[in-house]
């Protein structure tokens, strides 16, 4: 299989390394070969966290600048600082709901409109898929499953070789019984939000 | 059953690189665990602290790294299999021990993690400690992959035992955190318990014993070049004119690159994976007949260095060349499209590279730096102490995520240099200006490193305040007990010390404990400090959240609203305290109910008292 590299990028505490965990291991129950990579410690105290997936012939676990297939942001503000990653040839999948950073709040600096953030994206690779996964997740009965809206909608594009059944299983399989039913609706919302 | 416990030999199941090197551990029937925790290497005594609750593992969270490696040093000449991991700082904390530990030996295997941190995601230096293999002489293994640090990790348990030397495995950060697929093996019995066989000729360091025992050391060298010239782990791959000579996470690199390329048929690769002390014959053989050869390592030339000499020594004279080709350099970590640069200019093989977007017209991004949580205590003390010794005092801080206060607009850092620093620059500090000094120090720092400062401080008369930040766990590194914790909730029983008899036994006269969500209160201790003339301990007590929530002992508060009829927009909740639950917009500041834990610090310092527990 030929090398798929993909980029997953959030804020601490949006759940994004156990969306890529997740990946990681439905591409192992699939067969497929993956690495995934991800930062821990002193990133995660609210500060971006990014991490990569890389499935297929390949076993370098990070992705260059400009080499990403698919860019997967949580916070369209960290999508559009990921651009680096991407080159014109890159999916991009993003959350348009902005996290904006305490940094704006006490006046360093400000928050660029999310339609202009989007326009940028748009303009600069050839697909981009944008909705607002806040609304999804919290549809889905639980705010913080975000993460399995992204998921969805990665799955949802199609640019991964690995089936929604397969990834609704691996969700059954390692995330909490409680949040199971608002994960899977979350996961179906956002496979929807980007089908079509 | 821990999941690392999984007796399914041939099983595949994704594990983080740590979890990797935990599982060879136990493959390898480790008995005898020990750590201070560091970031990357935080996740591999985590696996062992778990699997000691419902093994007969033992496993401790020492004080530091030094004292982690000395009781491990103990079982292991006793006979136990024993792994001590830690970060690379760490190791020089540990330096003592092992250069000596090296000269003893060892009778059970005993494995020492360096992992080093490349880009210094969560470092204050990006050592390479590949130095200390050549400095200690003992052997190092460097694995590639998940499966190679689980089964490296065996590899260097039964190494370490034929040579009877500790053995170093050197991962990086980007190997101690990543998943990858890894294939179980069996898992050994473990032998917990052992006779020491008294031999004190060899055994205790007075120079005619180490004499002796550097010589043994030398023997052990040799042996254990004899070992790495035909180890599994040194690899010569493919086959061709050109070749590259890499180690560690660099291997992935230098192999995708190549089929990139299109001349995986032209190159021969020698992945060094045992990589000191090095085949020097493997290498010279490797080296035969090759046009050039590029060294492709993080961090230091150093393999490029013996290369060099290897070549020099027998006789073959062609270009090897590492450092300075493309981007590769001795900065940071290297990735797949620098790699691939560096090959395809050394060897001239042109490829056409995918094209980065055009970024030259973004805008200004509003920057993300990581912060102290909402309702981090950290931030009232912060808050407490600027109130009263302002911005011309001196504030040497430590080890943790309290450095974090070093950023706008608590500005509370001024000086890190390595675990314990805070302390003992103070008293420099202190004696060589009139400015005031006030440091911070963790709990778990304190004890890891904080406790001799005191003492020489107060012996010496140094004069400053010293703020000891007690958020009972080791927050940074994800909770990890230590001297100072009530290890109940954890599931394990040990002794607790109180910091405030540690530090009154040190001498200390003047100590203040606080509780920082009490802001009136806090600053009185702290003003109280400022008049002392002398050595002042405030011990700040609050529970870090995130722990205290996942202890089940999170505050019962409501959250707090900002009641826009009494706010004037003063302002001091985000311009002095920061607190990120808070936002502006549209010119008003509101706060997150989500992340707000209702510790009531921003509304005892509205000076409008706006600020009010939120309405259902």
């Amino acid at each position: 299989m030929d090398a798929i590299r993909c980029v997953i990028v959030g804020v601490g505490g949006q759940g994004n390394l156990l969306a890529s965990r997740l990946l990681g291991e439905a591409a192992v129950s699939a067969g497929v070969d993956v690495v995934v990579s991800e930062i821990h410690g002193m990133a995660q105290r609210g500060g971006v966290v990014e991490s990569t997936v890389v499935l297929g012939d390949i076993t370098s676990p990070i992705v260059s600048d400009g080499e990403a297939d698919i860019l997967v942001g949580f916070e369209p503000l960290e999508t559009l600082r990921t651009l680096k990653k991407c080159s014109p040839d890159t999916t991009i999948i993003t959350n348009t709901a902005p996290l904006p950073p305490f940094t704006v709040a006490i006046g360093q600096g400000e928050y660029p409109p999310v339609d202009m953030i989007l326009e940028k994206l748009k303009d600069k690779v050839k697909e981009v898929m944008a909705f607002d996964g806040n609304k999804l997740a919290e549809k889905s009965g639980n705010p913080l499953s975000l993460n399995m809206v992204m998921l969805g909608a990665l799955i949802g594009s199609g640019k991964i070789p690995i089936s929604a059944d397969l990834m609704k299983k691996t969700i059954e399989q390692e995330t909490k019984r409680v949040f199971l039913e608002s994960n899977l609706k979350a996961f179906n919302l956002g496979f929807n939000a980007v089908k079509g | 059953m821990h999941r690392l416990l999984i007796d399914e030999p041939g099983r595949v199941m994704l594990l983080l690189g740590n979890e990797a090197i935990a599982r060879g551990a136990i493959e390898a029937g480790l008995a005898f665990a020990t750590c201070y925790p560091g970031t990357p290497s935080s996740e591999i005594p985590l696996q062992f602290f778990n699997i000691s609750k419902e093994t007969d593992l033992y496993f401790e969270y020492s004080t530091n790294e030094k004292v982690a490696l000395e009781v491990a040093a103990g079982a292991a000449i006793s006979g136990l299999r024993t792994m001590v991991a830690m970060k690379h700082v760490g190791l020089n904390v540990a330096a003592d021990p092992f250069m000596t530990l090296a000269y003893t030996g060892v009778q059970g295997g005993m494995v020492i993690v360096s992992a080093d941190d490349p880009y210094l995601f969560s470092s204050q230096n990006e050592q390479d400690n590949r130095f200390y293999a050549r400095m200690a002489s003992v052997p190092m293994l460097e694995p590639t992959s998940c499966q190679e640090m689980k089964d490296m990790t065996i590899y260097a348990f039964d190494l370490s035992e034929e040579l009877q030397i500790p053995v170093l495995l050197r991962t990086t950060t980007r190997l101690n955190h990543i998943r990858g697929p890894v294939r179980l093996g069996d898992i050994k019995e473990r032998k917990t318990k052992s006779h020491f066989n008294k031999n004190p000729f060899h055994y205790v360091c007075v120079p005619a014993v180490s004499r002796n025992l550097h010589r043994l050391l030398l023997e052990k060298y040799e042996k254990a070049q004899r070992l790495s010239e035909s180890s599994p782990y040194n690899e010569i791959i493919g086959s061709g004119s050109w070749g590259i000579v890499t180690n560690g996470v660099s291997f992935n690199y230098v192999k995708d690159a190549l089929k990139d390329l299109g001349i995986d048929n032209r190159v021969k690769i020698l992945k060094l994976g045992f990589s000191w002390p090095m085949p020097e014959k493997l290498i010279g053989e490797f080296l035969n007949g090759l046009e050039k050869v590029l060294v492709v390592e993080e961090l230091e030339g150093i393999v490029e260095n013996d290369l060099k000499a290897i070549a020099q020594e027998g006789g073959i004279n062609i270009p090897i060349k590492g450092k300075g080709v493309g981007r590769l350099g001795r900065l940071y970590e290297y990735d797949p499209r620098m790699v691939r640069e560096a090959i395809a200019e050394y060897f001239n093989v042109s490829y056409e590279f995918s094209k980065i977007v055009d970024l030259s017209d973004l805008p200004q991004l509003p920057q993300r730096p990581p912060n102290l949580c909402a309702g981090c205590p950290h931030r009232a003390t912060y808050y407490a102490i600027k109130k009263v010794y302002g911005e011309d005092t001196i504030y040497p801080t430590d080890i943790g995520c309290y450095t974090l206060g070093l950023l706008p607009p608590l500005k509370m850092g001024d000086l890190v240099i390595c675990m314990g620093s805070s302390v003992s620059t103070s008293c420099g500090f202190s004696k060589a200006t009139d400015q005031k000094v006030v440091s911070f120090i963790g709990d778990s720092t304190f004890f890891h490193s904080g406790i001799t400062g005191l003492i020489d401080a107060v012996h010496n008369n140094h004069r400053f305040t010293l703020v000891i930040l007690d958020k009972g766990t080791t927050a940074m590194t994800g909770h990890q007990p230590h001297p100072g914790v009530d290890t109940e909730p954890l599931g394990v029983k040990r002794t607790r010390i109180s910091i405030e008899q540690v530090v009154r036994g040190c001498g200390v006269k003047d100590v203040h404990v606080v509780h920082p969500f009490n802001v009136k209160k806090t600053i009185e201790a702290v003003k109280a400090s400022y008049e002392y003339d002398g050595l002042s301990v405030i011990i700040s007590q609050e529970y870090c959240p995130l722990f205290a929530k996942a202890i089940g002992k999170a505050r019962k508060a409501r959250p707090f609203q900002v009641d826009h009829n009494r706010c004037k927009n003063h302002r001091v909740c985000v311009d002095q305290f920061a607190c990120p639950a808070m936002y502006v917009e549209e010119g008003k500041v509101y706060i997150d109910k989500n992340l707000c834990i209702g510790c009531s610090v921003c509304a005892q310092i509205c000076p409008e008292r706006a600020i009010v527990p939120a309405k259902d």
